[in-house]
């Protein structure tokens, strides 16, 4: 029976276990239709279990869930007709050409490429010069435009992307994310999880997630603001010596490089920078700044994560 | 880090039929430096670093890495240096412990030795309660950062780590860079490849490979500066689609 609401995805109180090892604990919450919606975190976080349960490719030990009005253990037939998947690892025939893959999975689903081409044309027309290639021989950011093209040949309603851009270089991860905004645009649920701290800023909503449990659920804006404490920008001349240095630091909380700085955080409530240039000076430092700075969602990720 | 150069491409070039994979790129890599690879998918990083590893031949131009000619030395260079990359790290269906006295005995350590660095990498690692465990079942950023100690066994001159760091967590994602720093701080010398812009910023200098070519090469300040940008990640969009 499809139900007529706004949410797409329900989970509720979902858990998994693989022999002694907890994938999932009382995992539960929900993705509205229309949504891009993030599922944020390392690997082996239990994101894939996660898909696979939603996917109707796995039974969950406890807890219900459904995708598009669905129960994904009743309805698995009408999930798998409503639900574009593309798992982490490329699954497509390798020996087949890349227009042999995408007829393979039109026919599939009872549908052919012209049918639904106006959904896939952007991303195919960039790997159509390739269309007699075989998949196997693709490189991996075609690879992966033409798993997702077969994934949307059955114009789903709700779409699974399981780490898309794991592995791909920034050029080609922007280009992704830009073919994702036009896909919901058009209505597309989509879930997509992904290890990249950047890319879940372009996400509606996120849900952090690590060893099998959510830390936290909002939105990108919201979970930055969550951040405790007052966060320092610290540079100086040598970036080993200088983590060395903060560390060895009696009142340090948190030392983490951030690209051209290391990101400090102190445990007192009256922190003084003036106390910290002398020590890190004291240490043999030079050229030392340290300045305020606004936490970022990787912060904030490993600040819960810790 | 010296001025002494671990790693000379002059000119080094790789065809595959009319295809040109390496285009006649020419760098430096000095002793104790990180030396960031970077580029875009297919632009060459990896047929580049097969040719300094002694895995693949050059076609044209010549390249020394730890002093050795790759055409004609190659096995010398595998002796000299490290290598560590997601796809090829250590064997699942062996203990931590398996792995690390099988690859010490392919870099021709003694059982002396073996032993001793065993007991080294527990203590600096924390490995006590995983030692005997398979690798498997190990977590993706424990297996890297044991992948990285194991490329460093023999103590080679230089390692090449690549995309050592994808899809592990921000925590371990950085407690490996401190591993990285700590080793070129020991003078090894450390050549990575990696799709995460903000590890770029940890790089001494990078290189950024367009089509076969290096199109910028200089140190991350250096790069902003000369793109007229702020960090690492706009240097590569401006660059890497050309």
């Amino acid at each position: 029976m499809l139900q007529i609401n706004t949410v797409s995805i329900t989970i509720s109180n979902i858990s998994k276990s693989y022999k002694k090892v907890n994938a999932l604990t009382d995992i539960s919450f929900e993705v509205k239709e229309g949504e891009l919606f993030g599922l944020i975190g390392p690997d082996g976080a239990g994101k894939t279990t996660l898909f696979r349960i939603l996917t109707t490719l796995l039974f969950a030990d406890q807890g219900d869930a459904t995708v598009a009005g669905y129960d994904v253990v009743k309805d698995y037939k009408q999930i798998r007709n409503s639900v574009g998947y593309m798992p982490g690892k490329f699954s497509l025939y390798q020996d087949m050409t890349v227009k042999e893959n995408l007829n393979f999975f039109a026919t599939i689903f009872g549908t052919t490429i012209e049918e639904n081409y106006e959904l896939i044309r952007d991303i195919y027309v960039q790997i159509e010069p390739f269309k007699k290639r075989r998949a196997g021989k693709l490189s991996g950011g075609m690879k992966q435009k033409l798993a997702l093209c077969c994934a949307l040949i059955h114009k789903p309603k709700v779409l699974f992307l399981d780490e898309p851009t794991t592995g791909v270089d920034p050029v080609s991860r922007k280009e992704f994310w830009e073919m994702l905004k036009r896909l919901q645009q058009k209505g597309i649920t989509i879930l997509v999880s992904t290890p990249y701290m950047d890319e879940a800023a372009l996400c509606d909503r996120i849900a952090f997630i690590q060893e099998g449990k959510i830390l936290e659920i909002d939105t990108p804006q919201a979970i930055v603001k969550h951040y405790p404490k007052p966060l320092y920008n610290v540079k100086a001349n040598n970036m080993y010596a200088l983590i060395q240095g903060l560390k060895a630091y009696e009142h340090h909380y948190s030392v983490y490089p951030f690209g051209e700085f290391v990101h400090y955080t102190d445990k007192r409530t009256d922190f003084d920078s003036s106390d910290l240039n002398a020590f890190l000076e004291s240490q043999g430092l030079k050229d030392i700044t340290i300045e305020p700075t606004a936490p970022t969602i990787e912060d904030t990720f490993m600040e819960l994560a810790k | 880090m010296t001025n002494e150069l671990v790693i000379q491409a002059e000119n080094l070039t790789k065809t595959f039929g009319s295809f040109t994979a390496v285009d006649a790129i020419s760098f430096s890599v000095r002793k104790g430096e990180i030396f960031g690879f970077l580029g875009a998918n297919g632009a060459g990083k990896t047929t580049a670093m097969k040719m300094l590893i002694g895995i693949s031949t050059p076609s044209a131009g010549k390249a020394t890495v730890a002093g050795f000619d790759v055409s004609s030395e190659a096995e010398k260079i595998k002796k000299n240096i490290g290598y560590m990359s997601q796809k090829f790290a250590l064997y699942d269906d062996l203990t931590v412990k398996q792995n690390i006295t099988f690859f010490g005995g392919i870099y021709g350590l003694s059982r002396a030795q073996i032993k001793l660095k065993t007991a080294e990498l527990v203590e600096e690692l924390d490995l006590k309660e995983v030692v005997n465990q398979l690798v498997g079942a190990l977590p993706l950023g424990w297996k890297q950062k044991i992948s990285f100690s194991v490329s460093l066994l023999h103590n080679p001159k230089i390692v090449f780590l690549d995309e050592p760091t994808g899809g592990v967590d921000p925590i371990t994602r950085r407690q490996f860079w401190e591993m990285i720093y700590k080793a070129a701080n020991n003078g090894t010398t450390v050549f990575v490849t990696t799709h995460y812009m903000d590890e770029a910023e940890y790089c001494d200098r990078v290189s950024i490979m367009v089509n076969g070519k290096i199109e910028a090469l200089d140190s991350p300040k250096n790069l902003k500066t000369q793109f007229g940008v702020e960090n690492m990640n706009d240097v590569f969009l401006k660059l890497a689609r050309g």
